[in-house]
């Protein structure tokens, strides 16, 4: 006990390091704020990168160290990102209405400003009323608690199910990409009251802020976003370096053992699988005011096995890892897809990267679950000469977890 | 011809004996300035004369006139019915006998225009309907069933009981029986039609029948209207809504229209006066309550228009009565209808069931051909197979490939079968040996692996094939669909793809059963080490158990590309469903699956017909229905019990 926290954890001390050096090193090249050497819109890919790399934070402790595949936590990202727009599109739109009805000579009514906002906001889909989920749209203290609570209730009810009925392993991926499926499908329609297809749109404005350039509110959502995945990163660490931790890892190994032992397993999953929603729908609200659009297709299941993807390929069980992960992939497949890579011309058929990008994600994918387990994140064991046993050859015994017959030599 | 003619001429001479002293030459000749420049307001009654003449030769001059073959000798005035000859024209009277040539000169042509040839065309109907052809009967019955009129029946009535054909005759009695109904005279003959019908399902019907009990809403002040049919009296706030009440009101003129907020607006801006408008403070215009205040003012004060404000319009509709009528006038009628059509509604209600039956029925064939290979790779194996919807995928690729090369549908069909077996269950071995042979302790990295080579699988499919969809087209005789009546009908291709369900359940029953390989599969995936020892090799029995499973899975692909579009995400579409399905039916046991797909497809169909407009919807729900399920029972419908379970 005499050793401190950052002591027993200096990655995290390095982890903060880097990412306080990175977000001046990206201020001061900004536009708004220093050089002009970044554009605003890398400004903004790269704050939207670190919301994802606090989401892949959040999967990296439920799949990671908690050993719980959820395929469904891109989907508490978004919901996290709707309940955020509902504020902003309601709040421009008021703003826009209430202009425009100064123009009629008489001071308008609540009623009609209420019914202008409906128009604009639902006229797309064929509807001039407020569905009541939008009953707390015009306070933005109301949606930044229902940015925490809707994802979060989500999770704590639907986990509750799943790991009330021990429903574990494969059967839960599916069941949490089925819940997914589910959410995604109802959002496209169009009496969802969230616009369906057409989702919520010109988040990138903030009202009563028409004054200020895009360039200084991408830098906040910059730093906010910064700010927010520091502070996840020391809350998880924390969360995962005490005994609370060593219980989870515990689970992720043996379940069925862990429970023996008295601890309520039900319980802790519960608890990591709603903390995780929750940071997922945080990172959700900061990621789409920056992308300024959010639609259904972004609950879609492949987002949220993109996500898997992305803490598989940055490493596992180790937070800097998702971090890595998520920077990484995200950012080099924007600039596959962005068409910005230059094509590779074979004579007999030329190589377009945005048509090939997804293959080669697919088979490296592939790559690294069959011979890198531990992602790109391994690469920091093999400098500190961190090696583990070879569990290779055929099983002595007939259980899994057997000793191995190379280990057996060893 | 001349016996039909005159036992109609016989029946007409009985329903209109005023009429009947009169040939036809007579009418011509009486009517000959209308005829030779007919207009269609006003020719009406001369053809109808014609028609009713009782005449037989009135049939064969209103062929003549309405063929432009009526011709006036303009020397004398006659009418003939004439044809081109070399040198001018060679006539015949009305009456059918011949009447010489003519020069060119002599003769104008009668040239009726559209609108007059269609009156001749509907007063010939009731010559048609006992026309010596056939075919010629049958459209004039059409022509009538198509447009039911009032000035149909008599001839229909008269042309039944001459009716040699007795599928005719039956049509025609139908179709008297439907015109009855709405248009006899006599209101015990109308109930006495609709009760004839009983609760028969008939389209015809349900079109004859829906008029009689139409209903219109109407307000009155006091009692209801004399001679009005009431269906329902209507009270406003349960039946109807204060805002269509009052708009009622405004319809029938027994109230001022409303004052919407955008006049009140408009008319207050206009009286804006010093700040002040109706004795309002302009800043004090924010709500609606001070604007109706303003307003009522300038009303009384006379300026602007009366209107009623949200109060008025609650008063007056508080003094009025609303009610329903039909727009039939005889209440027996409407009553005997009602009943009727309600009668027919519960036996409609019962087919809709059956056809809905039919529907889940080959939705779940569907969703356990796409499901089947998945019990074998999951159900059997354990092994997560996130690429099986892609194999799927290549199974209707292989399809349209084949169908580039054979163009005879059928033959295409019975090659690419096989052929998609082939390539999806080489696809699945290389699949096994390369990747999911070193993952089979690690589930979950199986599950993110085979994922991975869904979405290459899937990109090289688009890249290939492009993105829009490809057509993959059923042989002819699997058009159309199985009709039992107009409510309840298959199609089918779904008919065959519910055979193949069968034929592939069969087979793997067979496979599992009473197979060597059947028996060396199951001992595999109850103990390796076991069935190792007792000598059979357990790599070669994993890798062929997998490729069988997504061999199947290459041939639901053609069974699925037949009738939904062939896309490269035509696998990801069915892949969460056939994953649920064995789930929902219970790991490791054929049955289950067969349970499982049809709870599914019930599911999803009962959902359907509960929301038609919303398949969405109804996906959202089945998904929902499904995790709740799941709760209550984990291992699903039919759970191995004891050693073969697992853990």
């Amino acid at each position: 006990m005499s050793r401190t926290f950052f002591a027993k954890n200096p990655s995290v001390l390095w982890f903060l390091l880097i990412l306080a050096l990175f977000t001046l090193a990206v201020t001061v090249l900004s536009e708004a704020y220093g050089v002009a050497f970044i554009s605003t819109s890398f400004v903004k890919t790269l704050g939207k990168t670190l919301c994802l790399a606090l989401v892949a934070l959040a999967m990296d402790l439920i799949w990671g160290y908690a050993g719980i595949l959820s395929l469904g936590h891109m989907a508490f990202f978004a919901l996290g990102g709707y309940m955020i727009g509902m504020w902003l599109m309601y709040a421009r739109t008021d703003e826009i209405v209430v202009a425009a009805l100064a123009q009629g000579g008489l001071p308008a009514t609540a009623e009609e400003i209420r019914q202008g906002v409906a128009t604009q906001i639902f006229g797309v889909v064929g509807a001039s009323d407020f569905p009541p989920i939008w009953y707390f749209a015009h306070s933005f203290w109301a949606q930044i608690a229902l940015v925490v609570l809707v994802p979060g209730i989500l999770a704590l009810v639907f986990g509750w199910l799943a790991f009330r009925s021990r429903v574990t392993g494969v059967y839960l991926s599916i069941l949490t990409q089925a819940m997914t499926l589910a959410l995604a499908l109802y959002l496209f329609q169009n009496d969802s009251g969230l616009r369906g297809n057409n989702g919520l749109s010109g988040l990138q404005n903030l009202p009563g802020l028409d004054a200020v350039s895009q360039d200084d509110v991408s830098m906040w959502f910059f730093w906010a976003s910064a700010l927010a995945l520091g502070i996840g990163y020391l809350l998880l660490a924390w969360v995962v370096s005490g005994k609370f931790g060593s219980v989870i890892r515990a689970i992720r190994d043996d379940e069925q053992r862990v429970r023996f032992l008295g601890y309520s397993v039900e319980g802790y999953k519960l608890f990591v699988f709603t903390l995780t929603a929750v940071i997922a729908a945080i990172a959700g609200a900061l990621y789409y005011p920056q992308a300024g659009i959010i639609n259904p297709a972004e609950l879609a299941p492949i987002a949220s096995i993109y996500l898997a993807v992305w803490v598989a390929i940055g490493g596992r069980g180790r937070l800097y890892g998702a971090v890595i992960g998520a920077a990484f992939v995200s950012l080099l497949s924007s600039w596959f897809t962005g068409g910005r890579a230059p094509s590779i011309p074979l004579g007999f058929y030329t190589i377009d990267w945005v048509d090939w990008w997804l293959v080669i994600l697919g088979l490296s994918f592939v790559a690294v679950t069959l011979f890198a387990p531990k992602g790109i994140g391994g690469l920091f064991d093999l400098a500190t000469g961190l090696r583990s046993p070879n569990r290779r050859g055929a099983p002595l015994g007939p259980d899994d977890g057997a000793l191995m017959e190379k280990e057996a030599k060893e | 011809m001349r016996a039909l003619l005159l036992s109609l001429a016989a029946l007409i001479l009985m329903a209109f004996p005023a009429l009947a002293q009169q040939s036809v030459a007579d009418i011509l000749a009486a009517n000959r300035d209308q005829i030779e420049k007919p207009s269609r307001q006003t020719i009406g009654p001369v053809i109808d004369q014609l028609a009713a003449s009782g005449d037989p030769a009135a049939a064969a001059v209103l062929t003549a006139w309405e063929a432009k073959q009526l011709g006036l000798r303009e020397s004398d005035g006659a009418f003939f019915i004439v044809e081109k000859s070399d040198d001018g024209w060679t006539l015949t009277n009305p009456d059918g006998s011949p009447a010489g040539t003519a020069p060119k000169g002599d003769i104008k042509e009668l040239k009726p225009n559209a609108g007059v040839r269609g009156l001749i065309a509907t007063a010939l109907v009731q010559f048609t309907l006992s026309d010596p052809d056939r075919a010629k009967r049958l459209a004039a019955l059409e022509s009538i069933a198509k447009d039911p009129k009032a000035d149909a029946l008599i001839p229909l009535r008269a042309a039944i009981d001459a009716e040699p054909d007795p599928d005719l005759k039956a049509q025609k009695q139908r179709l008297e029986r439907l015109l009855t109904l709405r248009f006899d005279p006599d209101s015990a003959a109308r109930v006495a039609a609709i009760e004839s019908f009983g609760s028969e399902l008939g389209l015809d019907l349900r079109a004859a029948l829906n008029p009689l009990v139409a209903t219109t809403r109407i307000a009155f002040a006091g009692d209801l209207p004399a001679g009005s049919n009431l269906a329902r009296t209507l009270t406003p706030g349960s039946d109807l809504t204060e805002v269509e009440a009052y708009d009622l009101l405004v319809a029938a003129n027994m109230a001022p229209a409303r004052l919407t907020v955008e006049e009140a607006r408009k008319a207050l801006v206009t009286n804006l006066n010093d700040g002040m408008v109706g004795g309002v403070a302009l800043a004090d215009l924010n709500t609606q309550a001070a604007r109706d205040t303003a307003y009522t003012a300038l009303e009384t004060a006379g300026i602007v228009p009366a209107a009623a404000t949200d109060a008025e319009v609650t008063a007056a509709v508080a003094a009025h009565r609303f009610a329903e009528v039909y727009a039939e006038p005889d209440p027996a009628v409407t009553s005997a209808a009602a009943a009727a059509l309600s009668g027919i509604t519960i036996k409609v209600g019962t087919m809709q069931a059956a056809d809905l039956a039919l529907d889940a029925v080959s939705l779940a064939s569907i969703y356990f051909l796409a499901a089947i290979g998945l019990a074998i790779t999951f159900g059997v194996m354990r092994v997560i197979n996130m690429a099986h919807g892609e194999f799927i995928m290549m199974g209707a690729y292989t399809g349209y490939v084949v169908q580039q090369f054979i163009p005879n549908h059928t033959v295409s069909i019975l090659v690419a079968l096989p052929l998609a077996f082939a390539v999806t269950f080489a696809a699945g071995v290389a699949m096994e040996r390369l990747v999911i042979r070193h993952l089979y302790k690690r589930p979950l990295e199986t599950l993110l692996a085979t994922f991975g080579i869904s979405i290459a699988l899937q990109q090289i499919a688009k890249n290939v094939f492009g993105t829009q969809a490809r057509p993959l087209t059923a042989p002819s005789w699997l058009d159309g669909a199985l009709t039992f009546n107009d409510v309840v009908s298959i199609s089918y291709i779904r008919i065959a793809i519910f055979v193949l369900a069968l034929v592939f359940l069969m087979f793997f029953l067979w496979l599992m059963k009473r197979t060597r390989l059947g028996l060396e599969v199951r001992a595999v995936t109850q103990n390796p080490s076991m069935a190792a020892s007792m000598g059979i090799n357990p790599d070669r029995i994993n890798m062929l158990t997998f490729g069988l499973g997504s061999g199947i899975a290459g041939i639901a692909g053609v069974a699925i590309g037949l009738f939904a579009k062939v896309t490269s995400e035509l696998g990801s579409d069915y892949i969460v469903q056939s994953f649920m399905t064995v789930v929902v039916g219970g790991v490791g046991n054929i049955w289950g699956t067969l349970a499982g797909a049809f709870l599914i497809g019930t599911f999803q169909k009962g959902i359907e017909w509960l929301n038609p407009s919303n398949t969405l919807a109804a996906q959202t729900y089945m998904i929902l229905l499904i995790i709740l399920f799941i709760q209550f029972r984990p291992r699903g419908i039919i759970a191995l019990k004891g050693r073969a379970a697992g853990d």
